[in-house]
């Protein structure tokens, strides 16, 4: 069966643009165009010819038995083609990125509101949505799991995962132990943070085509960060070998880490292999809510002791991360926030721990900052604590204790690359402060709390200035074997010399495209160079999570084109008898040092097409022992940034606005120099929502706020202009000594802003975000 | 579903009282999300956008009848001297792209406790000008909002306009949100100062079932300013005076928990801005008596 697909250009690039650029320049985004314009093609707006819409039934209960489905009044709707239950599911009615424990549709049990436990297939998205209202379910109704610190230590609470082999509802636990457990210290100070839920927010709701094909595969357009991952969970849902499942990237709306996880997948395949039909399914915005994992909420207790001049001592953590009902990220959130629960400090003495827990709450995966963004909320505010105890500054406390290189983390792994955390942190401190607020001028109010609302002419109002560094792991860890693959083409196309990169690593927005583009140029030495569309025809490239691409798919990339490079110089060999040991290739042309401009690649070329497909895996790592947490290289790389807050907070009624966010970051080597300041103003941004605003309202395991009308996230208001400044420390072990960028700005961005109120205020905030009801006094 | 264009009043009104269970549609920027949340699901819609009746404001003797279609754009743009605080409430609204299509019309007829017009229309003294086939009515917006987001419009009615004197003293809107632009109140205060009746009035939202006015407040600030003679010889007023003031406003609230306050914070909010936008009102006659004299 074919059908006619109009399936947006998946190129990404118009290809009558012609932009130039290397490693180490700035090249405009080749989408950039089609995104400005609205030509850009997001995976919502695929079409196919006869096709089918899709729509999922989902439980209004967080904890109920399913007694009973009747599917026959919503089957004999007309206009509808299929209703399906866990009962037709073709293959393993399981799926899961680390533990397999999530059913493709529920069986006898709903573990979370808005898990899904039917599909309808129909001629139009209102036929599909009616007919979901004519699916009968009867539940028997169970209390829920909410509290996640007693799901880690009731044995008395029903256990959500019975066959887990874990301890009550425990996913994980990960203790890690580093020095003596018996010493004191001359200062301690201790704390309980909390950290709400925050979510991804991205603009595309989940979405896809499916269209059944004649081999009795099927083929899928959709948005992911990670075609393979996808395809290995979808395949074995639908019982089919993975060659069986094509998939092909459409254009992302956001991800964030809300696309690791399966949403729409295997429901629209399933429904196109029943119904023969091309199917499409979008979720909308509140759907999309409850479709997709959100960051894990945190209750964190943190103790720091140090001595009278400010060295640190010890730290003792004990951190609880509520994974929801199913476990997606759990266990990879407990590894980050334990091994980088110290922040970038040096000490001697740690003992944490970690549990990530399954509730009856929304379930949580990952997000940008996995697992670090937490930890950094409480063991920033702790440094600040600490300071005042001691009486220092805050800054100077931080670089007494920095990591730097050749440093040992409590893990026992050695930062055998630059870790220049002193540094950031002093040129952080001399970056050039916004001007004060001079009181007497009239204001503009859009520049004070509370903005265009009018609640302030300047009365009320406090600045404060917060520092916050941080530490981040790049790329999979505790012993994943982490890789992706590239293929490279070079040929002759009207007289130029073109290549073609074609990965299946995902383009969510962070640029990738760009970078893959300006590698192929620098190795190659041409200025045309086409991203084939992302699919599964070419190898794994692993996630866009992690802050990994640039490095591993920018290290296959590099890879494939430096064998294609050295195929072409074969060649040249071969057709020109000889060729001098410095040859290169520059715009087009084969020159050496020695011998000047010595033949055109398009002559080498003639006809033929040089192809190379290269992987490139990075360092091994290695697991963290059970007991003691210890391992010789958990995290392949670990990378730093450092940000400064100014705010001003209108303290009668607790609003802020966020004046200044400066960020100072070692990015290793800037690829991409405007597009890392980007990442980082994005990231920052996103960091700053989680301080100030941005959570997911969860009681009894019903989200309560499922929509951008009371979801709020920061608005160009809220976000003051962005100091970026750039390190460049190389790792000798990663690519170009390229060091992961996208997540490090988020991370620190929020603790920074906290600790800005808390200077602004005086309060101790322990819950972010901090709303104006924590800073007024008035919560609850 | 219908859509049906009115293209008159008389048209509108037609149609109305024919299918009372039309659903009318100025901005859309209210029904549609509720449309495309599949909230409501109404059996037809009767777009009012091409009505002229309801597209312009007029004066007639120191009093505005603006349509209930003029989109709060142009009520910045054209009103702000007019109506300062109709036109400072329509400043906070949302985005300049809902400010484009949103209409007070649409704003009164959702009669949402959140609705950021009714604090300013309540402080004005406005009326609703309600219209059927069966005639016009008009009626206080006070008593307009019966219930949380329940009006007094019967069936067949369309909200044609509000009347509403033109300032004759300051007048200020604030607006307690959870960011700094496009939000949704979590609390509104406004306070308009009507010196030729010696008059004080107030208006709140999101701090009750519906939006209301504060009247003890109201009646104490006017009884004040007029014991002491500060409406002619204006002086400035003891901060006892606007301490009581925003206490008397927080107390006619009735606030509740929700996803965007808790109800001690609502309390405690409308009482800084009622202070707040007191003293910059009073500043206001204070130093505009000045200049003028
Ligand atoms: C992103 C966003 C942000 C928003 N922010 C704010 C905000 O900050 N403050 C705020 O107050 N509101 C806000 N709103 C809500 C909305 O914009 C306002 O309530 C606006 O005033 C609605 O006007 P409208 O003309 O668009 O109404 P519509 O959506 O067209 O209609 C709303 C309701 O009124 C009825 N109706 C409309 N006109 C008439 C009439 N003449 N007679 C009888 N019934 C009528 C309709 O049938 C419908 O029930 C926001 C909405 C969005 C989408």
């Amino acid at each position: 069966m074919s059908a006619h697909v109009n399936a947006p250009s998946r190129t990404s690039q118009d290809l009558s643009e012609s932009i130039t650029g290397g490693v180490g320049e700035s090249p405009s985004r080749p989408d950039g165009n089609l995104k400005v314009r609205g030509d850009y093609a997001y995976s919502s707006d695929l079409g196919a010819e006869d096709m089918l819409w899709g729509a999922t039934l989902r439980s209004p209960h967080p904890y109920a038995r399913i007694t009973g489905i009747d599917v026959g009044p919503a089957l004999a709707h007309p206009g509808v083609y299929a209703v399906l239950t866990h009962e037709d599911v073709p293959g393993d009615n399981r799926y899961g990125l680390k533990i397999v424990d999530q059913p493709v549709l529920a069986e006898d049990v709903v573990r979370f509101r808005g898990e899904p436990v039917a599909l309808v297939a129909a001629d139009d998205p209102e036929t599909a949505r009616r007919a979901l209202e004519l699916i009968a379910v009867d539940y028997q109704v169970l209390e829920p799991v909410t509290d996640p610190k007693r799901a880690a230590h009731d044995p008395a609470l029903p256990k959500l995962h019975p066959d887990s082999g874990c301890e009550n509802n425990l996913v994980r636990y990960q203790p890690i132990v580093r020095g003596r457990q018996d010493v004191r210290a001359d200062v301690v100070v201790s704390g309980t943070y909390t950290l709400g839920m925050q979510d991804q927010a991205f603009l595309g709701p989940e979405s896809g085509l499916a269209i059944p094909a004649e081999d009795g595969g099927v083929e899928v357009f959709l948005a992911t960060q990670d075609l393979h991952s996808d395809r290995k969970q979808t395949a074995r849902a639908l019982g089919l070998p993975p060659d069986k499942v094509r998939m092909t990237m459409s254009g992302v709306g956001g991800a964030f880490g809300g696309r690791e996880d399966l949403s729409i997948q295997a429901h629209v395949c399933m429904l196109a292999m029943h119904t023969g039909k091309p199917v499409k399914m979008v979720y909308n915005r509140e759907e999309s809510f409850y479709g997709h994992v959100h960051r894990h909420p945190a209750e964190m207790y943190f103790e720091h002791g140090a001595t009278r001049d400010g060295e640190l001592v010890y730290v003792k953590a004990r951190m609880y991360f509520d994974g929801g009902a199913y476990a997606s990220k759990t266990p990879v959130v407990v590894g980050n926030a334990t091994t980088l629960g110290t922040g970038p400090y040096e000490v001697p003495n740690v003992d944490i721990a970690g549990w990530g827990v399954y509730t009856n709450n929304p379930p949580c995966g990952a997000m940008r900052g996995l697992g670090a963004v937490q930890p950094a909320f409480a063991y920033e505010a702790q440094m600040d604590k600490l300071a005042r105890a001691l009486d220092m500054d805050p800054v100077e406390l931080r670089q007494r204790n920095a990591v730097e290189q050749g440093s040992v983390l409590h893990t026992g792994q050695q930062l055998d690359y630059p870790a220049p955390v002193g540094e950031l942190l002093e040129r952080a401190r001399k970056l050039p402060m916004p001007p004060e607020r001079d009181p007497a001028a009239e204001p503009d109010i859009r520049d004070l709390p509370g903005g265009a609302a009018n609640t302030t002419h300047g009365e009320d109002i406090a600045r404060g200035v917060g520092y916050a560094a941080i530490i981040k792991n790049v790329s999979y860890a505790e012993g994943a074997d982490d890789y992706s693959t590239a293929r490279a083409s070079l040929q002759a196309v009207g007289g130029e010399a073109v290549a073609m990169v074609h990965t299946a690593a995902a383009e969510v927005g962070q640029g990738l495209v760009t970078v893959q583009q300006q590698i192929a140029r620098t190795e190659l030495g041409v200025e045309r160079v086409n991203i084939h569309p992302n699919d599964t025809s070419v190898g794994e490239a692993g996630s866009s999570s992690a802050s990994r691409q640039t490095y591993i798919t920018g290290g296959a990339v590099k890879a494939a084109c430096e064998a294609v490079r050295e195929t072409l110089f074969e060649r040249a060999a071969a057709k020109l008898g000889h060729t001098p040991p410095d040859l290169a290739v520059v715009d087009g042309k084969l020159v050496s040092d020695s011998h000047g401009v010595l033949a055109d690649v398009v002559e080498i070329l003639g006809d033929e097409v040089i192809e190379c497909t290269r992987e490139y895996h990075h360092r091994p790592t290695y697991p963290l022992d059970p007991e003691t947490g210890q391992s010789e290289l958990v995290h392949v790389q670990h990378a730093f940034s450092v940000h400064r807050a100014v705010v001003d907070v209108d303290t009668q009624l607790g609003l802020v606005k966020v004046v200044a966010l400066d960020c100072v970051q070692d990015v290793g080597k800037a690829v991409n120099p405007d597009a890392i300041v980007g990442q980082i103003q994005g990231g920052a941004t996103q960091g700053m929502g989680l301080a100030v605003m941005e959570e997911i309202q969860v009681s009894d395991g019903l989200i309560r706020n499922p929509s951008f009308t009371d979801y709020l996230i920061p608005t160009i208001l809220d976000t003051p202009p962005m100091k970026v400044d750039i390190l460049e420390r190389g790792d000798p072990h990663a690519p170009y000594g390229v060091r992961g960028v996208g997540e490090p700005p988020t991370i620190s961005a929020g603790p920074a802003v906290l600790a800005a109120i808390r200077a602004a205020t005086g309060l101790d905030l322990t819950h972010a975000p901090a709303g104006p009801d924590h800073i007024t006094g008035t919560a609850g | 579903m219908d859509f049906i264009r009115a293209a008159s009043l008389d048209d509108a009104l037609a149609i109305k009282a024919q299918r009372p269970d039309i659903t009318p549609i100025a901005g859309g920027t209210d029904l549609m999300v509720g449309i495309n949340f599949d909230h409501t699901r109404p059996s037809g819609l009767l777009d009012l956008t091409s009505v002229p009746e309801l597209a312009e404001w007029s004066e007639s003797s120191g009093v505005i009848r603006l349509g209930a279609g003029v989109p709060y754009a142009r009520i910045i743009s054209e009103l702000g001297e007019h109506l300062p605080g109709l036109a400072m409430a329509a400043r906070t609204v949302a985005s300049p792209q809902i400010r484009n299509r949103g209409t007070v019309g649409g704003n009164l007829a959702t009669a949402s406790p959140s609705g950021d017009a009714h604090p300013a229309l309540l402080a004005c003294g406005a009326e609703v000008e309600l219209a059927s086939v069966r005639g016009t009515r008009r009626m206080p917006v006070a008593e307009f909002f019966t219930s949380v987001k329940r009006n007094a419009a019967e069936p067949d009615e369309l909200v044609t306009a509000v009347h509403l004197a033109r300032a004759t003293g300051p007048q200020q809107f604030a607006k307690v949100g959870t960011r700094n632009a496009m939000v949704i109140s979590v609390c509104a205060f406004s306070v308009a100062l009507h010196p030729e009746r010696a008059e004080v009035g107030t208006g709140f939202g999101s701090a009750a079932p519906t939006p209301r006015r504060a009247a003890d407040a109201e009646e104490f600030l006017s009884g004040e300013l007029t014991s002491r003679g500060m409406w002619d010889d204006p002086r400035p007023l003891p901060d006892t005076v606007i301490t009581r003031f925003g206490e008397l406003v927080a107390a006619a609230a009735a606030p509740i928990d929700d996803v965007r306050g808790t109800a001690s914070y609502r309390r405690h909010a409308l009482g800084v801005l009622a202070r707040r936008t007191a003293g910059w009102t009073w500043d206001e006659y204070l130093t505009g008596r000045q200049t003028c004299a």
